[in-house]
């Protein structure tokens, strides 16, 4: 194991020093570590003194963890494009044939780049980050507490892992480092947004939720490692010259995938269908037990929070609660406002979102929709017992005779999307990523087709025509 | 040694290789001839294991090529289209790297590389950049690159284009005496005057097909047809008279020249000779008809694109 990871070492102390003896990387380097933090040690003490006139204390104490957080983040932005072209440059130069003949391991190529991708950056934003701590501490500004500094570091790490790891990705999958620079925007844009959302989270002050984007972005940046090495073929690495969009072949891939050779509808339900389900069968069971949790979490999330709220509200407030809920819908305007092709098209919409969010993070925000979806009748059903009405009946006659249909569909649906992910980040031998990612819509569409859609029709007639009927019962 | 049957290989609709059967013995050269984007190197990228078969199997100094594709890389030395080497090092650092890569101890790669650097004439540069080398030199150096771990197995791409003829018969002595110790190499030239004075086999591919493969004379006889020898006199002599073994045309004469083709030349040659001694021709060169490589190659080009028309 020991020669097998020197051989990483290896392939990244070539890189290193490559990129030790190129002016062009190191001169933005060298600016970005001594000179934005002066930069930002400047715009730090003119807002201090601004803020000082009005004794935003608050604002003045995020200001260094906001700064620390951005200066780490710059060196970052500026090894994304040593990232970028450390395979497909390569390949340009004609370089990576040699290397790739050589008897290195896929990982130990892969990991060599990434391990520089990600140490170059991170070294220079730690050095940038450490000279505005020194430069800081010399003046009247508060170096932020240890648990704050640790998180910054973590997010910076995190930052660094993620936005290389995704470079590297494009990297291996582009065939020229034009090709590759124009696909950084895919990484570069979620960062920034990413950043924003993290800066909001540090001037709130929220450390739990800074936590948990710290072990999001960690996980996405391992899921985006785990693609890397998934999908690193030296055979695609050669063989691709033009980046062409064959919209013909894609059509082709797609279309042979989705019909798979059956000759009727009917076959088409037996065997292809058939067979796709079979695929996502182990999913289903997984999103079944999400479920289960879920719904346990939106349970006991209301009975822990919302009961204390209630707990507060006067007797009087709640019997107009209780009046609200069994006062007698407007039947005929509910079925105006929620007609069965709305709730059809509702659904569908929300199904092909969670396919959306899930093909953006390998499944990881399409489950988490569907959690919410799904952890939002717990919640529902919480709701009803601290207001004192039975849930069971109202379970009974407004969400099991269409979610009977609703729910698996539901579940059959995230499934396919969980599939989806899993099978991105699984190795599979003589296939481009993009006959991967085809093949896996390709399946995503069987399901959606022949049993989502149907089900949610279904579901939606009973939802308009029989269950508000049903529920105007128990509510009477 | 190499062998491959039904070597194919497929990219989407584009087949560029078809179904290529090869056999090289360890102390062989077997050269691969064919037009810029016949299937050579895609040929010699499934000999490396950089590509997968889609059809048929390989096998590379004992390995398969999709089932131990470490170990042939390992066993195989490559010189690929492009150089492929990284300027800002040096030659002692790139040998050096490449030494490491496979696994040789710090004392056989300093001893390998100095030899290597010595032989091609590249100590003096070896401490330059190498973007400051010229053409040639950069050839050479990805040649001491893929002989750096002394492999069983070689794959040339080119070996002496961009080098001056000193160079490039400084690679040909050396591939020569690589060829004397038993190793199996495989070159793809255009170069076909290189590739008569070097190669055992020659396979012809056209459009990712094997069109010929053999020795140059079986290709010679293939193509070509038997061999022609034209018998020049000292002075005018009738030749009339003369009685020809059989198997042996009599194609023109002159009255100091008389050209034969002869089916079997081991056979008749000597025959031939004999009887010429035994009359009063003063015989001052009896030779061959000059058939080259060229030759075979062209004509075969030409057949190939013909049947292709007719289609």
């Amino acid at each position: 194991m020991f020669n097998k990871l020197n051989l990483v070492w290896l392939v990244a102390g070539r890189e290193l020093r490559d990129q030790f003896r190129d002016w062009r990387v190191l001169t933005p380097m060298v600016i970005l570590v001594l000179c934005f933090p002066v930069l930002m040690n400047e715009f730090a003490k003119q807002t201090v003194d601004f803020l000082n006139q009005y004794n935003a204390n608050l604002i003045l104490d995020r200001l260094v963890p906001f700064s620390i957080m951005i200066i780490g983040f710059f060196p970052i932005t500026i090894s994304l494009v040593v990232a970028l072209e450390s395979f497909v440059g390569e390949k340009e130069r004609g370089t990576i044939e040699p290397l790739l003949s050589a008897p290195l391991d896929d990982w130990q190529l892969y990991f060599g780049k990434l391990l520089v991708g990600v140490a170059t950056p991170l070294t220079a934003s730690y050095l940038s980050i450490a000279f505005y701590l020194v430069m800081i501490s010399r003046q009247e500004l508060t170096i932020p507490p240890f648990s704050v500094m640790v998180q910054l570091i973590l997010l910076t790490t995190a930052h660094a892992t993620l936005m290389v790891s995704a470079a590297i990705v494009i990297s291996v999958q582009s065939t020229t480092v034009k090709a590759a620079n124009l696909l950084a925007s895919f990484v570069v844009i979620p960062v920034a947004i990413l950043m924003q959302g993290e800066a909001v989270m540090l001037f709130w002050g929220n450390e739990q939720v800074l936590w948990l984007a710290v072990a999001g972005v960690m996980i996405i940046a391992l899921l985006l490692i785990r693609v890397g090495i998934a999908h690193f073929q030296r055979e695609y690495l050669l063989g691709r010259e033009i980046d062409a969009i064959n919209l013909h072949w894609i059509w082709r891939t797609f279309w042979s995938n989705f019909l798979d050779s059956a000759g009727s509808i009917g076959n088409w339900y037996r065997n292809v269908l058939g067979t796709a389900f079979r695929r996502i069968l182990p999913a289903v069971f997984f999103v079944v037990l999400i479920a289960g949790v879920s719904t346990w979490l939106g349970y006991d999330w209301v009975i822990k929070n919302v009961s204390e709220t209630i707990a507060l509200a006067s007797p009087e407030d709640l019997k107009r609660v209780e009046e609200r809920v069994r006062e007698l819908p407007d039947l005929a305007n509910l079925r105006e406002h929620f007609s069965a092709p709305f709730l059809f098209l509702n659904n569908t919409r929300a199904m092909v979102a969670i396919l959306a969010a899930g093909l953006v993070s390998f499944s990881v925000l399409g489950v988490l929709f569907y959690m919410m979806n799904i952890g939002l009748l717990g919640g529902v059903f919480a709701i009803l017992e601290l207001l004192g009405v039975s849930p069971w009946p109202i379970f009974l006659a407004g969400v099991l005779p269409h979610g009977i249909l609703e729910i698996p569909a539901l579940m059959i649906g995230s499934a396919a999307v969980l599939y989806l992910g899993v099978a991105i980040v699984t190795p599979q031998v003589g296939k481009s990523m993009g006959e991967v990612i085809l093949e896996l819509l390709a399946d995503w569409t069987k399901i959606f087709v022949g049993l989502v859609v149907p089900m949610l029709a279904l579901a939606a007639l009973i939802e308009a025509y029989i269950t508000p009927g049903l529920l105007l019962n128990v509510l009477k | 040694m190499i062998e491959t049957h039904d070597l194919s290989k497929q990219f989407h609709d584009f087949i560029a290789v078809d179904g290529v059967n090869l056999s090289v013995q360890p102390g062989q050269i077997l050269a691969l001839l064919g037009q810029n984007g016949a299937g050579k190197t895609t040929t010699v990228r499934m000999l490396t294991a950089l590509l997968h078969p889609s059809r048929g199997w390989a096998r590379v100094a004992g390995y398969d090529v999709v089932k131990n594709g470490h170990a042939v890389r390992a066993s195989v030395g490559v010189l690929t289209e492009q150089h492929g080497l990284y300027m800002r090092m040096n030659a002692i650092e790139y040998l050096d790297f490449f030494g490491q890569v496979y696994s040789l101890s710090a004392a056989a790669r300093k001893s390998r590389s100095n030899d290597l650097l010595e032989y091609f004439g590249l100590t003096d540069a070896s401490r330059r950049r190498i973007g400051e080398y010229s053409k040639g030199m950069r050839q050479k150096l990805a040649l001491a690159r893929a002989m750096i771990h002394e492999p069983g197995v070689l794959l040339l791409d080119e070996p002496t284009s961009a080098m001056d003829p000193e160079s490039a018969r400084l690679v040909r002595d050396e591939i020569a005496r690589l060829k004397s110790s038993k190793r199996t190499i495989v070159i793809c030239s255009h170069n076909l005057t290189e590739v008569e004075a070097l190669a055992d086999r020659i396979a012809i591919i056209y459009r990712g097909r094997i069109l010929l493969q053999g020795t140059l004379e079986e290709l010679k006889h293939k193509v070509l047809g038997v061999p022609e020898y034209e018998i020049k006199f000292a002075e005018d002599w009738d030749a009339r008279g003369l009685e020809l073994p059989s198997g042996v045309e009599m194609l023109s004469q002159t009255a100091t020249s008389l050209k034969v083709r002869v089916d079997a030349p081991h056979a008749s040659n000597p025959q031939i000779l004999k009887a010429l001694s035994s009359t009063s021709a003063s015989v001052m060169a009896f030779q061959e008809e000059t058939r080259t490589l060229e030759q075979v190659y062209l004509k075969v080009m030409a057949e190939a694109k013909g049947r292709e028309n007719v289609q």
